[in-house]
């Protein structure tokens, strides 16, 4: 899949106030069975269970559904997604990333991200933000109060500042792989240039 | 300073530290199914590139077979995904283990049982509950598609190295509490992400005295609190097991295996990031009533009350019970239930059959329920043959069905109804997992028994 490359990001956000979110809610399994690369299969898949009922019909109350929230993300516009704590816990379903990521969010924060699952998301150049609860839980009251409210988030400075309040954090990524998210560069391809150490490995072992 | 047995395996497969990044790790087990998979090879084709190691590579499809028959996939999707798996693994040159065939089962029931999965090594599959593998003394981890698709290029992944967390069991287990009862307890002590960024290792008497199929069980639901592998130090329990099996080293090799994996343990002053102690005496049969693994309570016990949450935590806690249909208080213990399923990753192999028609031996299901038992491979299935369980479950009213993940995860006809109340030996509760709209109690084999017998939620001391 083609990857946007990554510098800074100022947007709306979608509140997704959910501890424990995990994979199955992001996208249910009967999605996984299809063998597409389609982002707008997944992204239409996105929180399906959540945003629909039995019957297709949206469920009025939750967040996607609602006029603030329902806008499609775009440039500045709800490219962020600032969820609960421990963000995609349970199956290793990278088809989580595609989701995010093909319904168009660039970004998710939240102070703690299951390990799978973040990796899943770097892997599909969607960036996992850490940062500390007390700037999650002003973040979701400075939306409450204000849904237009924007966030910046820096990659080359590793910083991610709410603009409704001005206050700024700082966030982690090794340098390895904020070096791909700028360039639009992949794992695989980095690996495939190694080979000669991979077979020395062999070799020695 | 000592080695951790983590450190011990994670180090011997580093192929380099990647400047101010993860770490290259060389991976010797890639196992591949049908749904993770797919876009993978795509990913490979599209870079006209082979599989690298493709001797290192296992296949075979588990999430969409039936449990039924299995002439045919009926859903043309499940089918498709299930026929691309066999035409990629023919193209790349992969072993693969085709529905049907004696060889397949659920990957994480099968790699063990055929000793593809041995001490030492580094196990990647496309599958949180990879972590199963890492009972043998592995480094065995879930990973996306993405990384599959690294592994097959390359045979290594890019990861940054995990904390380290011993978790000890020590003492002897009461009656009816087995290694089900263990991990839901676990789990409910540390959270769900209680051990998120770690790997895990579990020690202590209890861990020691017990069964590999218990010990595969554990491994299993490591994921379920978070931690990106369990693995448990190889011992006799671990050679007795491996030994004689399909893919184990044989004669002479055998005995100089045997010789490394010896030295396969946490050195005595190894010092762990973390390290827990349970009591094995203070576990009981386990029971979840909530919408993920960690929300649990021991058998006799009530759901808890809203004292000493805060607003968000009581409004996170009533959504829980509110899509179970439980109250806060309640007690579980005789609440009627609607559907039974023995068998997943985390249950279904032999010892797991043995226990449930320990239970069931000589008495009769429930008419109101609905069964599922699903041998976790077809050389469990033939296990269970031999040794004559299916007649006692026969006898008992329950039908045998065939190798599959099926309720585990509503990939395959086997899905819960709405609404229903299913008690169940897989290894997630979450909202929708077994079936949009399903409800899901997780439990003990000996416990799923017991509840299928009496048509209520059912302690196994008490029948």
């Amino acid at each position: 899949m083609a990857h946007q490359k990554f510098n800074i990001i100022k947007s709306t956000c979608i509140p997704i106030q959910i501890d424990n979110c995990n994979t199955d809610l992001i996208i249910p399994a009967r999605y996984l069975a299809s063998t597409s690369r389609d982002p707008k299969f997944f992204g239409d898949a996105f929180m399906r269970d959540l945003r629909f009922n039995a019957k297709g019909e949206p469920i009025a109350d939750f967040v996607l559904n609602q006029p603030a929230f329902c806008e499609a993300p775009h440039k500045g516009c709800h490219e962020i997604i600032v969820g609960g704590q421990n963000w995609g816990s349970g199956s290793s379903r990278e088809h989580a990333a595609w989701a995010i990521s093909g319904y168009g969010v660039r970004v998710v924060i939240s102070s703690s991200f299951a390990d799978i699952h973040r990796n899943n998301l770097l892997n599909c150049f969607v960036l996992p933000v850490i940062v500390s609860e007390a700037f999650q839980q002003e973040l979701f009251a400075s939306i409450a109060k204000d849904a237009n409210t924007v966030v910046t988030v820096d990659l080359p400075n590793q910083t991610v500042t709410n603009e409704a309040t001005g206050h700024c954090e700082k966030f982690d990524i090794n340098g390895y792989k904020k070096y791909c998210l700028m360039n639009g560069y992949d794992d695989i391809d980095y690996l495939l240039s190694q080979t000669g150490k991979i077979e020395a490995f062999e070799n020695k072992k | 300073m000592g080695k951790t047995l983590f450190d011990k395996i994670w180090d011997a497969h580093v192929v380099q530290k990647v400047e101010d990044g993860p770490t290259q790790l060389y991976i010797d087990r890639l196992y591949a199914h049908e749904v993770t998979s797919p876009q993978a090879f795509d990913t490979l084709r599209d870079k006209g590139i082979k599989v690298f190691r493709p001797e290192h590579v296992i296949a075979m499809p588990d999430h969409n077979t039936p449990s039924d028959q299995q002439e045919v996939i009926n859903d043309p999707i499940g089918r498709n995904q299930v026929e691309t798996l066999a035409k990629n693994c023919a193209e790349f040159g992969i072993k693969h283990f085709c529905m049907g065939s004696k060889d397949n089962g659920i990957i994480h029931v099968v790699g063990p049982e055929k000793a593809l999965s041995l001490p030492g090594m580094t196990i990647v599959c496309g599958d949180s509950h990879t972590s199963t593998h890492g009972a043998v003394g592995a480094i065995a981890m879930g990973i996306g598609t993405s990384e599959v698709a690294q592994v097959l290029a390359s045979e290594c992944i890019l990861q940054s190295k995990p904390k380290t967390m011993r978790i000890n069991v020590e003492g002897t287990l009461q009656p009816g509490v087995v290694a089900k009862d263990v991990a839901l307890y676990i789990m409910a002590q540390m959270t769900t992400a209680g051990a998120t960024g770690y790997a895990v290792e579990y020690a202590g008497s209890t861990i020691r005295n017990m069964s590999m199929e218990g010990r595969l069980t554990l491994s299993n639901l490591s994921i379920e609190m978070g931690s990106r592998a369990g693995l448990i130090a190889p011992d006799e329990t671990t050679f007795a097991y491996l030994k004689g099996r399909e893919y184990a080293p044989k004669g002479e090799d055998w005995d100089k295996a045997v010789a490394t994996w010896r030295q396969l343990k946490s050195d005595d002053d190894a010092v762990f990031d973390k390290e827990v102690t349970f009591r094995a005496e203070d576990i009981k049969p386990r029971i979840t009533y909530g919408t993920n693994p960690g929300a649990g309570i021991a058998i006799d016990e009530c759901i808890p009350t809203l004292d000493g949450m805060n607003e968000a935590e009581q409004k996170q806690f009533l959504a829980q019970l509110d899509y179970m249909q439980f109250q806060p208080g309640e007690k579980l213990e005789g609440h009627p239930i609607d559907y039974c399923f023995l068998g997943a990753c985390t249950n279904g192999r032999i010892e797991d059959f043995r226990a449930f028609a320990s239970i069931v031996k000589g008495k009769k299901k429930n008419p109101n329920v609905v069964a599922w038992l699903v041998p976790g491979s077809w050389l469990v299935r033939q296990q269970i043959i031999d040794e004559g369980i299916d007649k006692v479950l026969e006898e008992a009213g329950f039908e045998l069905r065939l190798p599959s993940c099926s309720a585990c995860l509503a990939m395959n006809p086997d899905k819960v109804p709405a609404g229903k109340l299913a008690i169940s030996t897989s290894n997630r509760n979450f909202v929708g997992r077994q079936g949009p709209g399903a409800r899901t109690i997780l439990a003990s084999p000996l416990v799923v028994a017991a509840s299928a017998i009496t048509g209520v939620v059912t302690d196994p001391r008490k029948i």
